[in-house]
């Protein structure tokens, strides 16, 4: 009897659940499907779901006007860079935040992320002179090192919270056993924090892989990534909503698998000190 | 535990990162200073000398300067409840047993991963657009008369886009959070015969509650500089215009730095209001 | 003939001219409509020709605006060749942002620009931007629907022949809106549009002394007009169309008239993307008889910023994407209705053009009619038909833009929306010290 009060219960969750994912997921999915579509079957009325006449033109017209492999490496090596490049300074930052905790920490922290409210447009200028004065104009470094300032508030954050839960006790073990500063963060710390830290850096992938303003206003022809890429697709002449898709689906789509094959790994760190 | 030596490393560990973002604050900082005090007109010839306290004052006299604030904390503020509800509610969801609960978290969070520009593409066109728009042929399809989104509910539509983006995040937190609940506690409650409503009010919603705070207090950051949503949807148009785009249309638009850049010190006020009224408010949660 | 047979051939030809001894690599910023899309995909012709090549920033028309403003103000130099309009080219060249083009070849023969153009993008005398496609505006209708409801559209109808037309061919119940204009904020979109429509009522932005005239008798008729023709017989949400928009609609048949671009013309006659290309008519932009045509004036052009280590290069490139060849060259790849139109006199005196292209008469008659220096009945201190050349004018254009977008989505009056466009503008001027 319960056990069946059980099934049932459960049979409605899971159609619930399914249902609310389906409706969140759908915007994505219904994009997926328009790229297929010819332009004329994108606006029929009544839409068509599923029955038409898969296609393939958009994407190869959409890879004929844009060399999206050059857009796509960018993104890659500026995500992927400024991620790594934040993180490396942010572990010894969050380290002592953790540890040897002082008075200022909390200010220093939140400090830290009030910087990130400063408004990118109001900037624009004096960042852009400034850019030019160091030559990294269209410049994958700049942008690197951009999206790293950016993110890593974020970052040492992220880690600060996770290596707070990893008992003291440990590393004071190491020390007694004779480990200096540097071994003791690199052989016990960090490899206890693989979880936290691999997060941290999923995250601000996706965050420096998505950021809309930079991206664009700082490159050109050599460093811009996707987010560039997609600024040529938006309403050009015409009926376009079949291509506009083709080119989002290549927008996103590499972000969005790795998200997917990484979100055990995504999710359990990204917790930003809210679990005790 | 900590001692003179540790914390004298400590502090050498934490200067890169503090010096990094105190170059990265302080530099662009005085340089807006620097330029909302200027006439600094760049298609007028650049800089035209000292203007005072002419730009800021000429801001905020703008008939557009006060809509702007109000706009800026209505959209922050509708993202705000709009998430933090749908979301505490979609974790409780996803928390209960079900088939497919992996496959349900991938749907769930896909929205988190779409560039912000391209979310809002798809949005106004292929939904949004009044006439060839998904919304539209499903209201046709009910006899009702389509909406035209982004100009009569520009503000309810804006707040959609940007909450669907956001849900995600929102979600996967108070889901991590729920999911650290100790069930025995639920269970008893529920074998006391609690109403599920009590045990919602009196046992999840306060265990939740340093999470909503974390939800709360990095979606402000980010959604106080939201751009490119509105960039693409409405460009500011129909009660639309935050504080931020007004400052994109004074530099951009207008041409004219000095007084976007004294718009961007209001910004930052701004946000260090809404910064303050946030600790006060949840910074207790923080405190660990 | 292989590409690579192309190749030696066209730098034996280079080594003969001796133009380019180096090979280059060109930054091009440009927008991303129709035609330069095709000129991107004929960029082999250059390379093979020159050696130069090309990497193209391809960008929507506002993104590329504040790209390439904030480059060109700041001497970032990260473009080598700019796509600019009418109203940024005498501006810039004011700023001595741009290289004169006073010296380009012979063959290229620059008198053979279309006057009206090379009026609109020269400063002091001197062109600073070669027109890659220039247009004017005017009416595009439905030929099928004026007939099934017994009209005749004259050569150059008045606006009260076009809101009777528009009302009487509305038919909302199977989706047919009478007309489409446009109505999404912004100087280069609903205000371009509305500046025109309002010359034509005997309206201006300002009077000789710089002060704004919205509160003139002639800017209300002409809002309140507008705003009544888009409620009667306009589509739904029409504040958010802009000419991508209304394009579309057209396309798909469900527009009786568009007053818009004359470069349409060429995408709804194209029956691989119109549902009525064989079915549309072309006039005249309309007027009310006091002197002048709701029709603008404008062109994409390319220029070069000062600066440039690339100038030589960039100039070549200039001269091959505005010649006569370039045009010979689209002719041949995609038919001589979709070669740019509007820039040069020759291309409307080739019979292969003519006969392919019914609007082309339609779109020289437009273009010849705009006058910049002139554009409104009562005299004014600026230049710019359907914008005022003034630094300014892209900031206060928008804003008032906006409020003239609001009051077609029903949110504001016609009085309210010109009561506040006057105190945008006032105080922008001031700010600009007028």
């Amino acid at each position: 009897m319960a056990r069946a009060v059980k099934t049932q219960r459960k049979a409605i969750n899971t159609a619930l659940a399914w249902a609310v994912g389906l409706l969140i997921f759908f915007p994505i999915l219904w994009t997926i499907l328009t790229s297929f579509k010819t332009e004329a079957q994108a606006i029929s009325d009544p839409p068509v779901f599923l029955f038409f006449d898969w296609t393939l033109e958009n994407y190869a017209v959409v890879q004929e006007r844009s060399n999206y492999m050059r857009f796509l490496w960018n993104s890659v090596i500026i995500a992927g860079g400024s991620t790594i490049l934040g993180t490396i300074i942010a572990i010894p930052a969050a380290w002592s935040m953790a540890f040897v905790p002082s008075k200022r920490t909390k200010d220093i922290l939140l400090w830290m992320l009030s910087t990130k409210m400063l408004p990118a447009v109001g900037v624009l200028y004096p960042i852009y002179l400034l850019f030019i004065k160091l030559g990294w104009l269209d410049s994958r470094v700049g942008l690197i090192i951009v999206l790293m300032l950016i993110n890593l508030p974020i970052i040492v954050w992220m880690l600060y919270t996770y290596f707070r839960e990893i008992p003291g006790e440990i590393l004071e073990a190491a020390r007694m056993d004779g480990a200096s500063l540097r071994e003791e963060i690199l052989y016990v710390l960090t490899p206890m924090a693989v979880p936290g830290i691999a997060s941290t850096i999923l995250l601000n992938i996706i965050l420096a892989w998505n950021e809309p303003f930079w991206t664009l206003n700082l490159t050109a022809a050599k460093a811009a990534p996707l987010t560039a890429f997609i600024a040529s697709y938006s309403s050009p002449e015409g009926l376009f909503y079949a291509k506009l898709s083709a080119a989002s689906v290549m927008a996103i789509a590499p972000i969005l698998i790795m998200g997917w094959f990484s979100q055990k790994q995504l999710v359990r760190g990204l917790t930003f000190g809210a679990v005790k | 535990m900590a001692t003179q030596h540790s914390r004298s490393a400590a502090r050498l560990m934490m200067a890169p990162a503090v010096f990094l973002l105190l170059v990265w604050m302080l530099v662009p900082l005085s340089m807006t200073l620097w330029f909302s005090f200027r006439k600094y007109l760049p298609l007028r010839g650049g800089d035209l000398g000292w203007a005072g306290f002419d730009n800021y004052v000429r801001f905020v006299t703008s008939s557009s300067f006060w809509p702007s604030v109000m706009t800026t904390l209505m959209i922050v503020g509708g993202v705000l409840v709009v998430t933090v509800v749908l979301g505490v509610l979609l974790a409780i969801l996803l928390d209960q047993p079900m088939w497919g609960q992996g496959v349900v978290r991938i749907l769930v969070i896909a929205p988190f991963f779409v560039m912000p520009t391209v979310s809002a593409l798809v949005w106004k066109n292929m939904f949004m657009d009044p006439v060839n728009g998904l919304f539209a042929h499903l209201w046709k399809f009910f006899g009702a008369e389509p909406i035209a989104w982004l100009s009569e509910a520009s503000m309810q539509s804006l707040i959609m886009i940007v909450s669907w983006q956001w849900l995600p995040f929102a979600t996967l937190i108070l889901l991590t959070a729920i999911q650290s609940l100790d069930s025995e506690q639920l269970e008893a409650a529920e074998m006391d015969g609690a109403p599920p409503l009590a045990r919602f009010f009196h046992i999840i919603l306060p265990h939740l509650s340093r999470a909503i705070t974390v939800v709360i207090l990095i979606q402000t950051i980010f959604l106080l500089s939201i751009f490119a949503e509105i960039f693409v949807t409405t460009q500011g148009s129909f009660g639309t215009k935050t504080l931020t785009y007004l400052i994109f249309q004074r530099v951009l638009e207008s041409q004219n730095v000095g007084l976007g850049s004294a718009g961007g010190v209001y910004a930052i006020i701004l946000a260090n209001i809404v910064a303050l009224f946030l600790m006060r408010i949840v910074g207790k949660n923080l405190d660990a | 003939m292989t590409l690579k047979g192309a190749f030696f051939a066209a730098s034996a030809l280079v080594s003969v001219s001796a133009t380019a001894l180096s090979a280059e690599v060109l930054t091009i910023a440009t927008v991303n409509n129709g035609d330069m899309i095709r000129m991107q995909k004929l960029t082999d012709d250059f390379t093979a020709k020159t050696g130069h090549e090309v990497s193209w920033v391809t960008l929507e028309e506002n993104v590329l605006r504040q790209r390439v403003t904030t480059d060109i103000t700041t001497k970032g130099g990260a473009f080598d060749i700019m796509t600019i309009g009418m109203y940024e080219t005498p501006i810039w060249a004011a700023n001595g942002w741009l290289v004169p083009l006073d010296d380009l070849s012979e063959e290229y023969d620059a008198d053979d620009i279309l006057p009206a153009m090379r009026g609109g993008l020269s400063h002091d005398g001197t062109l600073y931007a070669a027109p890659f496609y220039g247009e004017s505006s005017m009416i595009m209708y439905r030929t099928d629907l004026f007939e099934a409801a017994g009209l005749e559209m004259p050569e150059a109808p008045t606006w009260s022949f076009v809101a009777d037309a528009a009302r009487k061919i509305t038919d909302r119940d199977n989706e047919i809106y009478g007309i489409c204009l446009r109505g999404k904020a912004g100087w280069g979109e609903n205000m371009a549009f509305l500046t025109a429509t309002a010359n034509s009522f005997g309206a201006r932005w300002f009077d000789e002394d710089w002060t704004p005239q919205f509160d003139s008798d002639a800017w209300e008729e002409t809002l309140t007009f507008y705003l009544d023709l888009m409620n009667d017989a306009g589509p739904p949400g029409a504040s958010t169309n802009g000419f991508n928009e209304n394009l579309s609609l057209f396309q798909q048949g469900k527009c009786g008239m568009w007053i818009d671009a004359t470069v349409a013309a060429s995408f709804v006659t194209n029956p691989d993307d119109s549902a009525v290309a064989d079915k549309v008519g072309f006039a005249l932009a309309p007027d009310t008889g006091k002197g002048k045509r709701g029709n603008w004036l404008w062109a994409w052009a390319l220029g070069i910023p000062a600066g440039t280590q690339k100038e030589d290069a960039a100039k070549e490139f200039i001269e091959w994407a505005t010649s006569k060849a370039y045009i010979e060259l689209v002719a041949a790849n995609e038919g001589w209705a979709n070669v740019p139109p509007g820039a040069r006199s020759s291309l409307y005196q080739n019979e292969a053009y003519l006969s392919a292209a019914p609007f082309a008469e339609m779109t020289l008659k437009s273009i010849n009619s705009a006058d910049p220096l002139n554009p409104t009945v009562d005299p004014v201190p600026y230049v710019g038909v359907q914008f005022v050349a003034i630094p300014e004018f892209a900031g206060f254009a928008t804003d008032v833009g906006q409020e003239f977008s609001a009051a077609l989505a029903g949110q504001q009056t016609a009085q309210q929306a010109l009561a506040k466009a006057q105190a945008l503008v006032a105080d922008a001027m001031e700010a600009a010290g007028y």
